[in-house]
């Protein structure tokens, strides 16, 4: 491929070759390290010039506008009529516009003014969020009627039914390292029936509700997010909306109702499988058979436990599916934001969940429960 | 780019016997054209006669079924995409969504086939990127801007900048007017016309808007039935037999874009 020189003779600079995308790199240079002509009766040959594109438009007008004399004297020699239209239209934009156009330089006042305001919206939308739906339910409680049954069954067996196998397998292994890590500690003092007590209260009143709730967050509620917010990004939402149906009623009251219905049924599910888990291994490193197990698990587990981790189900469902569908209806750009708003519904869904029972804890420890 | 003398003779791109079927439906049976340097050649037909797929296949994101497509007499079957064959640097491609990068401004869309395939600094690369906005005539403030706040006709724009960036010999545009109002369109059709002129550039078109067709057309292929029904200048295919082609451009929309580009002289042809 054919070079691209600039060369200077005294004060004359001589233009040659291609000036296109390939050599602007090393024509850069060139220019770069070129020793201007002193005076001011500077010109440009460019007869030589065999191609130009663009860049190489652009790199000439760099060096019009360097010699001080850019007014006639400057203008090139011999330039080709068809490249002396690219240069004309390059030099129709300089000098350039300012390289803040592009990258925008903000001071840290700015960004936390930005940042304090836009979380301020952020609150406001979602108490907005929150009386809505609140609305809507107490609609849908007068009138059971508007409620999208069909809808609604739909979702408890996608997020029900379907999720049976894989929070099976996932309480029952919580279920045998509980057991496990408690033996250890259990063989040492002799007390080996007690492993019904550590499993089976710890299981019911916190753990399997908090593996379940964990789990469904991140399966069902970024799927609330991305597929609302799918629906927004291609208008779906807005073709809702002017047919004259509630988004709320349509897409958020079944989602969340089919939550609370499925997450204590899952719950329940999961307290049986993870105390079956405790059952084998205290069978296994303890010598506790089933019948003992079983035995000791009705004097030794009083009910409160299994209805305290039943109750806190359907409002972690509750939370998970509001902010899955909250999520969803804030996306407002494109594919990037989809995935965004998926990620955050999935985190902030787990961390309310985590702060919801947290509160639990301390308010049933005040009431001796 | 300048070509030299001996690329005029031989066609820009190539299609001989192309056939395309997905499973059971034929998309194309025999599709062959040739297109020469320097023209704007446009594809036409009506909805769903494979304008597009014909398109997808010449820049090879989609494979015939049979048949060569040859692009700067290369084979595009060996054209394997996205691995930064030098041919991708010679062809633009302007999709009919735009198909911008929704997590860079406009700007960063513009200048990523720089970065990609060159090594220029980046205070050139900004000039480029401003010169081509500028080019699309959009205005500069719009250049720290994201897709998603653009409108639809400016992100035609955007796109297009970022099909030129690289001053490509060949141009391809995807519906380039569908979807804009008529001052847009004929605005976007004056600036895919003065950027022809500007970049010596050779423009590949599908659509089926007709002001487009009769106003900066200088070739036009008409594809139905799976095959080429008729190709020539649009004063040729106006004297067509084939019924097709005669509904195509006798319907009261063709009438009238015929008429008004008599007005008009032809005078926007180069």
């Amino acid at each position: 491929m054919e070079q691209a020189t600039i060369s200077v003779d005294r004060s004359m600079i001589h233009c040659r070759g291609a000036w296109t995308l390939p050599n602007l790199v090393q024509l850069e240079r060139q220019i770069q390290t070129l020793r201007w002509p002193d005076g001011s009766d500077v010109r440009f040959d460019t007869m030589g010039v065999t191609a130009m594109d663009t860049g190489g438009a652009l790199l000439l007008q760099r060096c019009l506008s360097h010699s001080p004399r850019n007014g006639q004297g400057g203008a090139p020699q011999g330039l080709r009529p068809e490249f002396a239209d690219l240069l004309q239209k390059v030099q129709l934009q300089w000098p350039r516009p300012d390289q803040g156009a592009v990258a925008r330089n903000t001071s840290w006042a700015e960004g936390l003014t930005h940042l304090v305001q836009s979380r301020q919206a952020a609150a406001v939308r979602a108490l907005a969020f929150i009386g809505e739906s609140t609305i809507a339910f107490g609609r849908a409680l007068r009138r059971p009627r508007s409620i999208r049954w069909r809808a609604l069954l739909r979702f408890v067996e996608l997020d029900g039914v379907r999720a049976l196998p894989i929070t099976g397998l996932l309480t029952f292994l919580v279920g045998i390292v509980i057991a496990y890590q408690g033996a250890e500690q259990l063989r040492k003092f002799g007390t080996n029936i007690f492993i019904v007590d550590l499993v089976g209260v710890s299981l019911l009143r916190e753990i399997s509700p908090l593996i379940v709730a964990i789990l469904i967050a991140g399966r069902s509620g970024s799927a609330y997010a991305a597929e609302i917010g799918t629906m927004k990004v291609t208008e779906e939402l807005d073709a809702v909306r002017t047919l004259g149906i509630s988004p709320m009623n349509l897409l958020v009251l079944p989602r969340a109702l089919a939550l609370v219905i499925a997450l204590p049924l899952l719950t329940v599910y999961a307290d049986v499988v993870g105390v079956f888990g405790g059952m084998l291994i205290a069978l296994g490193e303890l010598n506790v058979s089933f019948v003992e197990f079983v035995a000791r698990f009705e004097e030794a587990v009083p009910v409160r436990h299994f209805l305290i981790g039943l109750g806190k189900a359907p409002f972690f469902a509750a939370l998970i599916a509001l902010v899955g569908c909250y999520q969803g209806f804030q996306i407002r750009g494109g594919v990037d934001d989809v995935g965004r708003h998926t990620t955050i519904s999935v985190v902030q869904g787990i961390f309310l969940v985590i702060v919801f029972d947290a509160i639990c804890s301390i308010l049933l420890n005040w009431w001796d429960l | 780019m300048k070509p030299s003398a001996v690329d005029i003779e031989t066609p820009v791109i190539e299609v001989s016997h192309v056939a395309t079927k997905f499973g059971q439906a034929v998309v194309h049976e025999d599709i062959s054209l040739s297109i020469r340097r320097g023209e704007i050649f446009a594809i036409a037909g009506g909805n769903g006669c494979g304008k597009t797929t014909l398109l997808r296949e010449i820049i090879g994101l989609v494979t015939p079924s049979s048949g060569t497509i040859r692009l700067f007499g290369l084979d595009s079957r060996k054209l394997e995409m996205g691995d930064g064959h030098p041919v991708h640097r010679r062809f633009g491609v302007m999709f009919q969504q735009g198909g911008l990068f929704s997590s860079l401004t406009l700007a960063e869309n513009v200048a990523v086939p720089l970065r990609e395939h060159t090594t220029l600094s980046a205070g050139l690369i900004h000039d480029i990127v401003a010169a081509k906005i500028a080019m699309v005539e959009l205005p500069p403030d719009s250049a720290a801007k994201y897709p998603n706040e653009l409108s639809g006709g400016m992100r035609r724009r955007a796109a297009l900048a970022r099909a030129i960036v690289m001053d490509p010999e060949l141009l391809f545009l995807d519906e380039p007017t569908a979807g804009l109002d008529p001052i847009v369109a004929t605005a976007f059709d004056e600036l895919v016309l003065s950027l022809k002129r500007l970049l010596g550039l050779t423009v590949v078109m599908v659509t089926h808007d007709l002001d487009s067709l009769w106003g900066i057309a200088t070739r036009v292929a008409v594809l139905g039935r799976g095959s080429v029904l008729g190709i020539g200048t649009m004063q040729e295919l106006a004297r067509s037999d084939d019924p097709i082609v005669r509904d195509y451009f006798h319907g009261p929309r063709g009438r009238s874009a015929r008429e008004q580009a008599a007005q008009n002289g032809h005078s926007r042809h180069v």
